[in-house]
């Protein structure tokens, strides 16, 4: 049985209010009048001063008050999103970690995996945030939905008003619609996510295996489900920032993405609790598994990442190009950084077999990989929603303590809630003495 | 010089374990060990040193990258650079993305195909080489485990018929 430190509560906690501070501060800071975004903007110009001056003053001030107001009125709406697009990254990440989680589970029940057996408290106690986390970020679709910010700029009516193609996609890009189908979503994983923890547990005490079985059927269920619902989920909470472009590929993007992340947690949290003595059972080769499935879903996420970017890069229709434009021309660090932090490093670090097996290379490699895939997603949304206004300051790493510190609180909490060990699955010996 | 050697033969993976791990804690020589099929476990058993296969294929795929770098670049920057399509051909890293299959495909291609002939080469195996095997049976469901003979040869025959051997020759060594 686990129990939760109290040195990591109060850690928790403390990542929490600190969070919680900066989100709040980034809500209330940054200018909220169009005219204090005209001094904002006066402000760089001045600073960059000697270049506007070789370029012509004169022509670009006639230009300036007339585009003045439409400019800054732009520009201010940016800055608002900022916070709220800072925050919905976060919950996003940290939401999308415990969903892939979830699926990883399924997929290691259904495939009646003998070696993960062990580590199977460890993913339902990740998927624990999985509730928590559906629940803010359906709030957070509820107050974008109420026109709290411009995340989602189908959902105001003024820009369809004025936007043939949106208008066009309006049979499915609509408010109602969308909330429904993100409560279907969350209702769905949620209810895979709490019956198959109450199965789990039923089987540590049964006498038969018909608790196991049940649970090998669900998973098999879920996995159909979750495969569209995914699809669909990213479709509608990240393509439709950018409700002009569309992509195939990006329902399996976005998953790539998710379950490198979820894996590594997996691996990290194993460690973790293995370091404390909670997981004896857990050996090096498990490990090393993990860090296989690691390396794997990196160059798979890599690959995904190239087919779309390539195929879009070499045929050049202007109405698909122009999400790759932003992002190379706002976004350079990030965009190209994260192919380091995603791609080459994993490639270089976990190909060697003994490093596999190595914690302390797996914690450095699964941060990386974790910092990576959090910037991944960061590019896909800030983009469309702050434009170049995007800076990675006190709003977006509050966000991202703020939620770390629910997941740590609601995940350790979970793990303390029942044995490490599900003694009752029918492969727990060959998961004990899993070697490779 | 005499080079005797004993093969002993097995008729089971399990008992042909038990027995190697016994004739190397009695310190005796083993010189090759014949198997219808990989028996796990037994490379750590014998104390063999692990295969560096791996660190030759992960060299190979770095030239393998190499070269198709440089061919893309020798040929379709440096030499040519022709306008295909309106692709820009000014540099290598501007016209990358096109390049990157081809950089894929060669580096996995030299990578497999070297590794291979690598590997045929460290194990002597080509057209028409002799067959090694001292006994026909032990490509069918026997195993063989020789060891070489230094100092005493009855002494030897005796201590490897109690690790359940179901046959004993003596020959000198090919």
């Amino acid at each position: 049985m686990y129990t939760f430190s109290s040195k990591l509560k109060t850690f928790s906690f403390a990542l929490m209010i600190i969070g919680l501070l900066g989100v709040g501060y980034g809500f209330f800071s940054g200018p909220s009048t169009v005219e204090e975004v005209k001094v904002m903007l006066q402000d760089s110009h001045d600073a960059h001063g000697e270049v506007a001056d070789s370029h012509g003053t004169d022509a670009y001030a006639a230009n300036a008050d007339a585009h003045g107001d439409e400019h800054a009125e732009h520009v201010l709406h940016l800055i608002k999103n900022k916070p709220w697009s800072a925050l919905y990254v976060a919950l996003f990440f940290f939401f999308m970690i415990s969903l892939a989680t979830l699926a990883f589970y399924a997929i290691q029940h259904a495939a009646q995996a003998g070696w993960s057996v062990v580590l199977f408290r460890v993913m339902e106690g990740i998927t624990a945030y999985l509730p928590v986390g559906g629940v803010l970020l359906f709030v957070f679709f509820v107050l974008s939905s109420l026109h709290m910010n411009h995340l989602f700029t189908w959902m105001d009516p003024e820009v369809v008003a004025h936007d043939e193609l949106i208008q066009n996609k309006s049979g499915y890009l609509n408010v109602p619609f969308f909330l429904i189908r993100a409560a279907i979503y969350i209702i769905g994983w949620v209810i895979y996510r709490n019956h198959a923890r109450k199965l789990t547990l039923a089987q540590d005490n049964a006498s038969d295996l018909s608790n196991y079985t049940k649970l090998f059927k669900r998973s098999a269920a879920f996995l159909v489900f979750f495969l569209v619902s995914e699809s669909m989920m990213s479709w509608d909470w990240i393509m439709s920032l950018d409700p002009h472009w569309f992509s195939t590929l990006f329902g399996w993007y976005v998953f790539a993405s998710m379950i490198v992340s979820a894996i590594t947690t997996i691996a990290l949290i194993s460690i973790y609790l293995k370091g404390k003595g909670y997981l004896e059972f857990v050996n090096d080769s498990h490990l090393h598994d993990l860090a296989k499935f690691m390396f794997g879903f990196s160059v798979f996420w890599t690959y995904l990442w190239f087919s779309q970017f390539m195929l879009i890069w070499y045929a050049d229709i202007p109405e698909e190009v122009t999400y790759f434009i932003s992002r190379f021309n706002e976004y350079k660090i990030p965009f190209l950084g994260m192919l380091v932090l995603n791609f080459l490093f994993p490639l270089l670090v976990l190909m060697n077999s003994d490093y596999k097996r190595v914690p302390w290379f797996i914690v450095t490699t699964g941060i990386v990989i974790l910092i990576g895939h959090y910037v991944d997603i960061f590019v896909m949304i800030m983009p469309a929603t702050v434009g170049d206004q995007w800076f990675f300051g006190i709003s977006e790493i509050s966000s991202v303590l703020l939620v770390l510190g629910i997941f740590i609180y609601v995940v350790f909490t979970a793990l303390s809630k029942a044995p490490l060990l599900a003694k009752g699955n029918p492969f727990i010996k060959e998961s004990e003495h899993f070697h490779y | 010089m005499s080079s005797k050697v004993i093969q002993a033969m097995y008729n089971d993976d399990d008992i042909l374990m038990d027995a190697v791990k016994e004739v190397r804690a009695a310190s005796h020589h083993i010189e090759e060990v014949y198997t219808p099929f990989p028996v796990h476990g037994l490379e750590k058993a014998m104390g063999l040193k692990d295969t560096r296969i791996a660190i030759t294929a992960f060299m190979y795929g770095c030239v393998g990258f190499s070269f198709a770098v440089w061919m893309m670049n020798y040929m379709m920057i440096e030499q040519w650079p022709q306008d295909i399509g309106g692709k820009p051909s000014f540099s290598f890293l501007l016209n990358m993305p096109a390049f990157v299959p081809i950089m894929f495909e060669l580096s996995v291609f030299f990578a497999a195909h070297l590794m291979v002939i690598t590997f045929y080469m460290r194990s002597r195996l080509w057209p028409f080489k002799e067959a090694e095997n001292p006994d026909p049976r032990t490509t069918d469901d026997m195993f063989v485990m020789e060891v070489s003979v230094d100092g005493n040869e009855d002494e030897l025959i005796s201590f490897l018929e109690k690790t359940g051997t179901v046959e004993i020759k003596v020959t000198e060594k090919h």
